[in-house]
């Protein structure tokens, strides 16, 4: 029993350098029909076939959600990555033809809201880009607080400041210009809910914030772009398939599954939405949890695992899988 | 195939009556002599060619009649149709995945023609064509929920999704196994399943809900459910529970064949895009005991199902006083001859009832 997701062959029709680290990418649908809509803060898995390796990297999708000639996303290149990044930019090119999962939303708008406050930092606006363009469409009330590097690298900030004048705030870090948390939360009307997407460090501060403020936990969402890190190479025992295998440094325990053509379900491969986790059979070293989904005592419990993200070092690890 | 759409009524004289295309094609939902609850899910990507899990929305005989039970329900109680003010965008997200699976899969009953936003819809059934704007509601005569519910046959429950949990903040309920929409309005997954007996402390509700706050787009799903109703009623809801509860003490030997249905629900779950809402169509089905038996293999199983079933279920579901006198008619059904796995009829290699 697993949901899963439908897959979409797409081709890429154009490849547009935004600044210096990001690249943009629309794809439409192969066989020329529509591509689904979706709901703002949605992703889609991109998969890459570089080489031998076979990519699977999610992406946020950041044009209208109603617009279903086309799908757009913004790529940051990560030069420290295992190369999805790298790949989408330096080997993808007009014409090529890529598959991409249907849209996931791990990030939607709470529409009881009477007013979206939205917090953004770096490549992390590309969920706001396609939740603006819905709010718009709805007549409904956000702020965006941006915050960049530098202008040359702030993605759309041009755009957005051009389309809505008032509701966008932009803060260039090389002007140390910082986001005044305390006051943002402070002065909003009932109601409001908080958006955050951006590095973890971000993220952290404005759930912390909002918290000790006195925010409702409903009231304050988040997204990560978590990607697999790296780690010591370690042995696992797959139970039901009956197979041992390798995970690599750079591998991700997900991606050696699949490597060993044993099927696991994932939907967001970033620690976020539960859909692979595993059972722990039996173990004898200790787990690198880095997901989002399980509760600390879980973590602590030994008995589940997250492979999109998660690791493990020690002697054995035996998995229900 | 074209669908021959039955006269008929769900209410006063009765007049329901199943077909033997709809009999032979009927959701049976036991696909073992014994049921107990559990997590029974799987993907609803189409089924065998005329079964009721074929289309994404099922149309057969009863559908004008249904909907026109509908209808009078609304007229007494417009509360059995509710929609929070945040849940018109997954209003229209329904309306759309209706009328597109619908003019798909039946062309020669539904036809959508689509220019931008100017919708242009003909359901041929109903007699009713209808051109609007799609996003404009004040282009239709109901909310677009309401006005495309009216139109298809099942409950509808229309469920947000926050904070990991699901809630219930609009439906369109008129024919639901005793519970009430405007009693579950804004609760939660958990909230709403309270009553269940057994359900929780098996775990079943927590891992369920797992499933459905990951079901994607594209790829919806579908589970059986089922409870006993007497005559052929759709409205079995608390409100009118004066109404129908006191025909439960009707049923006689004689009488109980054809009074005694069992009722079945097809249950599917979509992902709505534009609302990131899940819907959840609770499409149901009666049959008459006499006519189930028909199906040798339905016989025998239903009444070993029956006879076992918990007492907690039995109460639950609200034939405990009458599971005797079923079991009685039942019993004559079976001759103790194994069935074989899974709920297809399997006429052709199920041997008929042996004489006693
Ligand atoms: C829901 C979701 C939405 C996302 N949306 C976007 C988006 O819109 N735009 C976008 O650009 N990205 C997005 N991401 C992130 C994206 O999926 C990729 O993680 C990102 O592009 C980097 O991919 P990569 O393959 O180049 O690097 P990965 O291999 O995935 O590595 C990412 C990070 O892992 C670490 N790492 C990996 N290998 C090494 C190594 N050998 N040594 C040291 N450190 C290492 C580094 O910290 C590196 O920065 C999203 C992620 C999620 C979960
Ligand atoms: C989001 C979709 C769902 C909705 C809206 C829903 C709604 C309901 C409601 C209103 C009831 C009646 C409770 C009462 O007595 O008041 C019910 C009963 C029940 N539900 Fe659900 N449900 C959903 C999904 C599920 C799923 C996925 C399962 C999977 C196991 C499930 C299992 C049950 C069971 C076992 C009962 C008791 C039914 C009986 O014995 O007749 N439900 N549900
Ligand atoms: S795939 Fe989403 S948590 Fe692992």
């Amino acid at each position: 029993m697993s949901a899963g997701t439908n897959k979409i062959a797409v081709t890429v029709t154009d490849v547009v350098p935004v600044n210096e680290l990001v690249k943009r990418f629309r794809f439409v649908r192969a066989d020329g029909g529509q591509l689904p809509t979706f709901s703002g803060g949605a992703h889609t898995v991109v998969e890459m076939r570089d080489g031998d390796t076979q990519r699977l990297n999610p992406y946020s999708l950041m044009s209208d959600p109603m617009d279903q000639s086309a799908y757009t996303i913004s790529v940051r290149r990560d030069d420290q990555g295992r190369g999805g990044s790298l790949f989408m930019h330096n080997k993808v090119r007009p014409g090529d033809a890529m598959t991409i999962s249907y849209p996931v939303n791990l990030f939607s708008l709470d529409l009881r809201a009477r007013k979206h406050l939205m917090i953004a930092g770096g490549i992390g606006i590309t969920p706001f880009l396609a939740q603006i363009k819905q709010l718009t469409a709805m007549n409904g009330r956000f702020e965006l607080h941006y915050a960049c590097r530098t202008p040359a690298l702030g993605s759309y900030v041009d755009e957005l400041t051009a389309k809505h004048p008032n509701n966008v705030h932009v803060y260039y870090d090389d002007q140390g210009q910082v986001i005044d948390l305390e006051h943002l939360l402070d002065g909003q009307p009932l109601g409001t809910h908080i958006y955050v997407c951006g590095p973890k460090g971000m993220i952290g501060w404005v759930r912390g914030k909002a918290a000790e403020l006195g925010w409702p936990r409903e009231a304050v969402h988040y997204e990560e772009f978590l990607a697999p890190q790296p780690g010591k190479p370690f042995e696992v025992k797959l139970a039901v398939s009956n197979k041992v295998i390798q995970v690599g440094e750079n591998q991700s325990l997900l991606e050696a599954i699949e490597a060993a053509g044993v099927d696991a379900p994932y939907l967001c491969r970033g620690g976020a939405c539960g859909q692979c986790e595993t059972d722990v059979i039996g173990y004898d070293g200790k787990f690198i949890h880095r997901d989002h989904w399980l509760e600390d005592d879980q973590k602590a419990g030994g008995r589940k695992i997250m492979p999109c993200v998660s690791r493990f070092e020690g002697k054995t690890l035996v998995l229900d899988r | 195939m074209t669908i021959q759409f039955n006269e008929e009524t769900f209410r006063d004289d009765y007049t329901f009556r199943n077909s033997d295309w709809a009999i032979k094609r009927f959701p049976f939902p036991f696909h073992e002599d014994s049921y107990m609850y559990s997590v029974n899910m799987e993907q609803h990507q189409g089924g065998p060619a005329g079964s009721v899990f074929e289309k994404r929305f099922d149309v057969d005989e009863h559908y004008v009649a249904e909907m026109k039970d509908r209808a009078l329900v609304l007229a007494e109680d417009p509360l059995r149709c509710q929609s929070l003010p945040h849940m018109t965008l997954a209003g229209w997200d329904l309306l759309e995945l209706i009328m597109v699976s619908k003019s798909e899969d039946y062309p020669d009953l539904f036809e959508l023609h689509r220019d931008g936003n100017n919708w242009h819809w003909i359901n041929r059934p109903m007699g009713i064509e209808q051109k609007f704007v799609f996003m404009d509601e004040s282009t239709l005569p109901y909310g677009p929920m309401e006005y495309i519910t009216r139109q298809a046959q099942g409950d509808f429950c229309v469920l947000d999704q926050r904070d990991d949990n699901l809630w219930m903040d609009a439906g369109m309920v008129t024919t639901q196994a005793d519970w009430s929409l405007d009693f579950d309005i804004g609760m939660n997954f958990f909230e709403w399943h309270a009553p269940v007996p057994k359900a929780h402390e098996m775990g079943i509700f927590v891992r369920a809900l797992k499933f459905l706050l990951n079901i994607q787009q594209g790829m919806p799903a579908r589970r059986l459910n089922w409870t006993m109703t007497v005559n052929p009623l759709l409205d079995t809801s608390p409100e009118n529970y004066h109404k129908w509860g006191v025909q439960k003490t009707t049923l006689t030997p004689e009488n109980l064949g054809a009074k005694q249905h069992l009722r079945v629900e097809l249950q599917t779950f979509f992902r709505l895009p534009r609302s990131n809402a899940l819907v959840f169509p609770i499409r149901c089905y009666l049959i008459s005991l006499e006519d189930l038996v028909t199906v040798p293999k339905w016989g025998r199983r239903l009444h070993r199902v029956i006879r076992d079933l918990p007492v907690e279920l039995a109460t639950y579901k609200g034939f405990i006083d009458n599971r005797p006198m079923i079991l009685d008619y039942l019993a004559q059904h079976d001759d103790g001859l194994p069935t074989s796995d899974g709920i297809w009829p399997d006429l052709a290699t199920e041997p008929p009832l042996s004489p006693s």
